[in-house]
């Protein structure tokens, strides 16, 4: 329900008092209101969409930062045998009738599959 | 930087697992208050791959859920009058109410539509002057701004064909619920992303002091939980309890002013009933006096239906962690994604689905 899905702002105007524009999903273009960022965006910047409505501006230095933290983490760890916890724990036999994911296929997934 | 794959990479998922693993001393117990948080978790099995560490409590974060019965039996009536257009998230159709559902409804030809924001309701009522157009207010924190907007500009253009039917939430009454339950086992907590984006944490620092709990702000994709998590876990080994923010790249302490104050020009705070849960005092938005004229349940006087959720959905258990889905007797038998008993086996992020959807039938070895 509170799925915010980030996307460029391609275009911003003001519809009858109202800050609107085009914001890009990776291709999918969506009209949103950007009444609550208006102060803080331009044309080119990353918002969190919510039910039509942008509710941040993506800071992307502090994306980039935590991303780079996450992978300096990465770095640092020896991978080896967590491999075998992840895929002990996929092996367990539950009932997959829905076809349901395991964590051996922890894949990325396209934005906006989750409703 | 697209702000989606990056938080994605399987192999730093791996190693942050083995972090959690290797830093937990004891199995602490989180709840996370987040319907996408909790399907993200379920469907890419992180509670299976941290059971030694963490065990997930998956707490009434779907607001679709927790939509009382009584909202769901007011909304079907309306959709079933000749002269309303009702309008909603998709969410909500297929919600069962005490005789049927929205979808059920639409099918015998009641005006029911979907639609992708609020705005888009209100552009019905322009469009179409000759009918009563009434929006199903839902959601969190998150949302309230949106179904603001929706009412404030409906009074500002004088549309007055438009009204809303609101059953919005709060989280942090429901965290304190929770806490307050004499047989609570939630050591700490994953609050929500997007509901701090638009309010901020300010509100949980005093709940992480006075309940001695770590409250951790987290995003959604699996690296944002696994952080998230870590960070949790961190704070109970070290014997804090702190409120952190994980979903730094949206979230600010503050969240966002312009729209709590819309949120608060438009609603007050009110008491609120959860479904499975009961009366939470100070749990919900209601709209203000001064907006009564764009109030669906006084403008078509609804106060009078009443219901009574049945006996067989356990969802309030399920809701405050006291249950497993799988250990509700009526899970996977009686009750289905096709024919459910309860919200929480409705909404794609509501615990019972995932469960379902994601084939976890019963406790696995690994402890669930």
């Amino acid at each position: 329900m509170c799925l915010g899905i980030p996307g460029r702002i391609v275009e911003m105007r003001n519809e009858g008092g109202l800050p609107m524009g085009v914001v890009d999903f990776g291709g999918v273009r969506r009209e949103v209101c950007l009444a609550y960022v208006a102060d803080e965006v331009s044309v080119g910047d990353y918002a969190v969409v919510h039910v039509g409505f942008a509710i941040s501006k993506v800071d992307e230095d502090e994306a980039r930062r935590t991303y780079d933290v996450l992978r300096e983490m990465g770095e640092l760890n020896d991978l080896g045998w967590i491999r075998d916890v992840a895929e002990a724990a996929a092996s367990v036999e539950v009932p997959r009738e829905q076809g349901g994911a395991s964590p051996r296929e922890a894949a990325p997934e396209l934005p906006g599959a989750d409703s | 930087m697209k702000y989606l794959t990056e938080y994605r990479d399987p192999a730093l998922a791996r190693s942050l697992v083995e972090r959690i693993l290797r830093v937990a001393t004891h199995r602490w117990t989180l709840m996370e208050v987040c319907g996408g948080q909790t399907h993200t978790i379920v469907k890419q099995g992180i509670d299976e791959v941290l059971a030694d560490a963490v065990e997930m409590i998956h707490g009434p974060g779907c607001p679709v859920c927790v939509t009382p019965l009584e909202q769901i039996d007011r909304a079907l009536h309306l959709a079933a009058r000749p002269d309303v257009i009702f309008t909603s998230f998709g969410d909500m159709l297929r919600v069962p109410g005490s005789r049927c559902d929205l979808f059920q409804i639409k099918a015998r030809g009641g005006n029911v539509r979907v639609v992708y924001s609020p705005l888009d309701a209100l552009e019905l009522a322009r469009g179409n002057p000759d009918k009563e157009v009434v929006f199903f207010a839902v959601g969190f924190e998150t949302t309230a701004p949106a179904n603001a907007m929706a009412v404030w500009r409906a009074k500002q253009e004088g549309v007055s064909n438009f009204s809303v039917l609101v059953s919005h939430v709060t989280v942090p009454p429901a965290m304190v619920a929770i806490l307050e339950s004499p047989d609570t086992r939630v050591q700490g907590f994953l609050a929500a992303g997007h509901v701090c984006t638009v309010m901020g944490w300010e509100e949980y620092e005093p709940l992480a002091g006075r309940y001695q709990v770590p409250i951790v702000v987290t995003g959604f994709e699996p690296l944002d939980i696994l952080e998230g998590i870590w960070m949790a876990v961190r704070q109970l080994e070290e014997g804090r309890h702190e409120v952190e923010n994980q979903y730094v790249r949206s979230v600010r302490r503050e969240g966002n002013r312009p729209a709590q104050e819309l949120v608060s020009r438009v609603f007050q705070v009110v008491d609120r009933g959860w479904r499975g849960i009961g009366v939470i005092p100070a749990s919900g938005l209601g709209l203000r006096p001064e907006l009564a004229a764009f109030d669906a349940e006084r403008k078509f006087a609804l106060q009078s239906i009443r219901a009574e959720e049945p006996a067989a959905c356990r969802a309030g258990d399920v809701l405050r962690g006291r249950m497993k889905p799988f250990e509700c007797p009526a899970f996977g038998t009686e009750c289905t994604p096709a024919y459910p008993l309860g919200a929480p086996m409705v909404s794609s992020e509501g615990a019972c689905a995932a469960y379902y959807n994601f084939g976890r039938f019963r406790r696995s070895a690994a402890g669930d």
